[in-house]
């Protein structure tokens, strides 16, 4: 399927160019649609790929890239359940993602992420899974998962941890603050930073000439810088899982969920 | 840079940023209000800061910030 177009994401593939456009409302929460059709996505990728050099993730709406998990959603699922059922359907659900973010991680297309505005928790992560980071100068990135007890959960840290240096990873993670483009390059994490809304512009200018390239050679250059660090990825699950039963969990996503503001756990 | 150089700086930034008339802005406006923005678009604004002065101000140190002149202390500190 060249082309999708769902509730919360669609996907066109164009001149050996996937584009995975992002539009949920408000900003790219990744609940149960999003996931689903992310499955769907990374599905139709292996048979899209034969036909393409690259891949661009990005979103079309101006609050930002991805403001990370719906945590609303997460909360109310949780609610819901007892303990025990709430912590199964939690692990189930932070591996159906994990399975769909290592599948872009590995994929042998050249991948891009055209980031702009929030790029929060699991949006930074997603983030993370490409080969190559565009941001836009206004572009912000942040791991707040600790404001609410939490760890990330989305296979960022391992990534990150692959990616840069611990110190810096320890620093995010730890004090939970974000940062911008312009930092983002400073670190080695984004590779361009590019004028406010020009991120879409330059992936596509990039991808463009990823496509000189013999494909074959390219994949496997990925393949021999960008290892997937698979066993730290399945720590990180049994690290949130083991988080998610602590009573700062449920306190830090109840304020979340009663506050009005749109990202209330930030100042 | 003086402080209410640095001020008269954000005020003006702010009200290109959002699309509001200079002179609707005070040093003492509750930015929040002023601007109605929310803390998603305070991190708009935050950005564009750091950007503006060239300076990284983590957004912890914004904890209880919402006045334009309290900010300007918080961005001086930092230049």
């Amino acid at each position: 399927m060249d082309q999708f177009k769902g509730e919360t994401l669609s996907w066109k593939a164009k001149d050996g160019v996937i584009e995975l456009a992002l539009h949920r409302e408000p900003c790219n929460e990744i609940g149960s649609a999003t996931i689903v059709e992310l499955e769907k996505f990374v599905a139709e990728l292996a048979s899209m790929e034969a036909e393409a050099h690259a891949l661009i993730i990005y979103s079309e709406l101006k609050s930002g890239f991805c403001a990370g998990a719906d945590l609303r959603e997460l909360y109310r699922r949780s609610q819901e359940m007892a303990q025990a059922d709430a912590l199964k359907g939690v692990r189930h659900h932070v591996e159906r993602i994990h399975a769909v973010m290592n599948a872009i991680d590995a994929s042998p297309l050249t991948t891009i992420a055209a980031v702009h505005g929030v790029t929060f928790g699991g949006g930074f992560e997603l983030a993370l899974t490409c080969d190559l980071i565009i941001a836009d100068k206004m572009a912000r990135f942040c791991f707040p998962e600790l404001r609410l007890g939490l760890v990330p959960s989305f296979g960022g840290i391992p990534r990150l941890k692959r990616d840069l240096g611990n110190a810096v990873v320890r620093d995010l993670l730890l004090t939970g603050r974000s940062f911008n483009a312009t930092k983002a390059q400073q670190i080695g994490l984004a590779s361009q930073v590019v004028g406010e809304g020009e991120a879409l512009k330059a992936a596509r200018a990039t991808a463009a000439q990823l496509g000189k390239f013999d494909r074959t050679t390219a994949a496997a250059a990925k393949q021999f810088i960008k290892p997937i660090p698979y066993e730290e990825l399945k720590s990180e699950i049994d690290l949130f899982c083991e988080l998610f039963t602590h009573p700062a969990v449920e306190a830090g996503l109840r304020r979340f969920v009663e506050s009005t503001d749109a990202l209330p756990y930030l100042p | 840079m003086t402080t209410d150089k640095t001020l008269d700086e954000i005020l003006t930034l702010a009200a290109a940023h959002f699309k509001v008339p200079r002179q609707k802005l005070a040093p003492d406006d509750d930015f929040f209000k002023t601007l109605g923005i929310d803390s998603l678009q305070a991190l708009d604004l935050l950005t564009k800061l750091e950007n503006h002065f060239r300076i990284e101000l983590p957004d912890y140190e914004l904890q209880g910030v919402s006045d334009f002149r309290t900010l300007a202390s918080r961005i001086q500190s930092r230049l």
